[in-house]
């Protein structure tokens, strides 16, 4: 994967520090974001050296101090955003898996799921796959950051459930590599990072929230939350995708993804909310009032994701 | 580096094969193959499975989540 187009002055200056080149804007010292374009491409392209990196960026680029002083302010900054938007709640340890359930039944977001199972356009479904495709190519992998940083019961049930997102052994049934041969299978590009052009800041916020959840240990609770809100309310709408899908003909191995995750996440939510997020809850109990905000927040981005495009497409939610 | 356990460090933990779910499925650990009411035999390929018991799924025995949307 190459480095995104800049949107701004400081992805411009990212993409010139990174990849080494243009030295009379690498060597200045960063600007501040132009817009929030901007700054969530920024953010989105210095995470992405954890994950696979860049061919045009140095492998060095991911510890440079001067990118990490860069990071850690669009990561403060992105946040700071996030807790204010939440309303805040706490429960008690036992509580928490019902507490989870509560944030789940309140949600009010519009459903995209919804929308193509009924009335989108095969237009329609193919952007909200190329906006999909920018978290689902990397699927599972910011959670299994998370891993050594849970307590015994927590992390033997994270593992549980990423054995199963990562194909239970079988590179085949992979969950990312299953969404790259849906997207092949209805005209798409399936290489890594493939569509970022085209992502919108929605999309970047959302991915960069899972990305800060999962890089630092301090928001492994949020990180937690957000994997069961995830997985809470990915059954059914997985099912109206397939069903969408199959309304135009797009019956194959895209729709076989969506299909995957009816019954993997009917499984997956019971050990999210109650063997991760209970226990964790239980073995470090001021992660409670963390896991609830990690599990807003992943349903408050998914609807602001879904009203963006939904807008765009001129639906009425 | 802490001189303290963590929490639970020499604890035997309770982990049942078969869990209930209140108002929801039965998950099951390390089952290798279900038979389902009509005698069919479904292999199992994950760590656990989730068989139905609001008897609504669309793809018994396994649950879809439909029991969410069943009034209760």
């Amino acid at each position: 994967m190459r480095m995104p187009k800049p949107r701004g002055a400081l992805s411009e200056w990212t993409v010139a520090r990174l990849g080494a080149s243009a030295p009379e804007v690498a060597l200045r010292p960063a600007p501040n974001a132009d817009s929030w374009d901007d700054e969530a491409i920024a953010l989105w392209t210095l995470h992405e050296l954890s994950y696979r990196g860049f061919e045009d960026a140095t492998d060095e680029g991911e510890w440079d101090p001067e990118v990490l002083l860069v990071r850690h302010r669009l990561e403060s900054d992105l946040e700071a955003r996030l807790r204010v938007r939440w309303p805040g709640a706490d429960a008690a340890p036992a509580d928490v898996p019902a507490a989870l359930e509560t944030v789940v039944s309140e949600d009010d977001g519009p459903s995209l799921a919804d929308h193509v199972r009924r009335r989108a356009t095969l237009d329609e479904v193919l952007e909200l796959l190329r906006q999909r495709s920018i978290y689902h190519l990397k699927e599972s992998d910011p959670v299994a950051w998370v891993v050594p940083r849970l307590p015994v019961r927590a992390k033997a049930a994270l593992m549980e459930l990423q054995y199963d997102e990562y194909g239970d052994g079988d590179p085949n049934r992979l969950h990312h590599h299953l969404f790259a041969q849906g997207l092949v299978a209805v005209g798409l590009r399936s290489e890594y990072g493939a569509y970022v052009d085209d992502a919108l800041p929605e999309t970047l916020e959302l991915n960069n929230a899972v990305s800060l959840f999962g890089l630092h240990r301090r928001l492994r609770g949020a990180a937690m939350g957000h994997l069961a809100a995830f997985e809470m309310t990915s059954s059914l709408p997985s099912r109206k995708m397939v069903q969408g899908l199959d309304r135009l003909g797009l019956d194959g191995p895209m729709a076989a993804y969506y299909d995957e995750h009816v019954e993997a996440d009917a499984i997956h939510e019971h050990l999210a909310s109650q063997d991760i997020c209970g226990t964790l809850a239980e073995d470090e109990p001021d992660q409670a009032a963390e896991i609830l905000f990690g599990a807003w927040t992943c349903l408050d981005l998914e609807a602001r994701f879904a009203t963006a495009l939904l807008e765009q497409w001129d639906v009425g939610s | 580096m802490s001189g303290e356990p963590r929490p639970g460090a020499e604890r035997e933990f309770a982990h049942p094969d078969i869990v209930i779910q209140p108002h929801g499925p039965m998950l099951v650990r390390g089952a290798e193959s279900i038979r389902d009411e009509s005698g069919t035999v479904h292999a199992v390929d994950r760590p656990v499975v989730a068989l139905c018991r609001c008897d609504k799924s669309s793809r018994l025995p396994w649950c879809d989540g439909t029991h969410k949307v069943i009034p209760r």
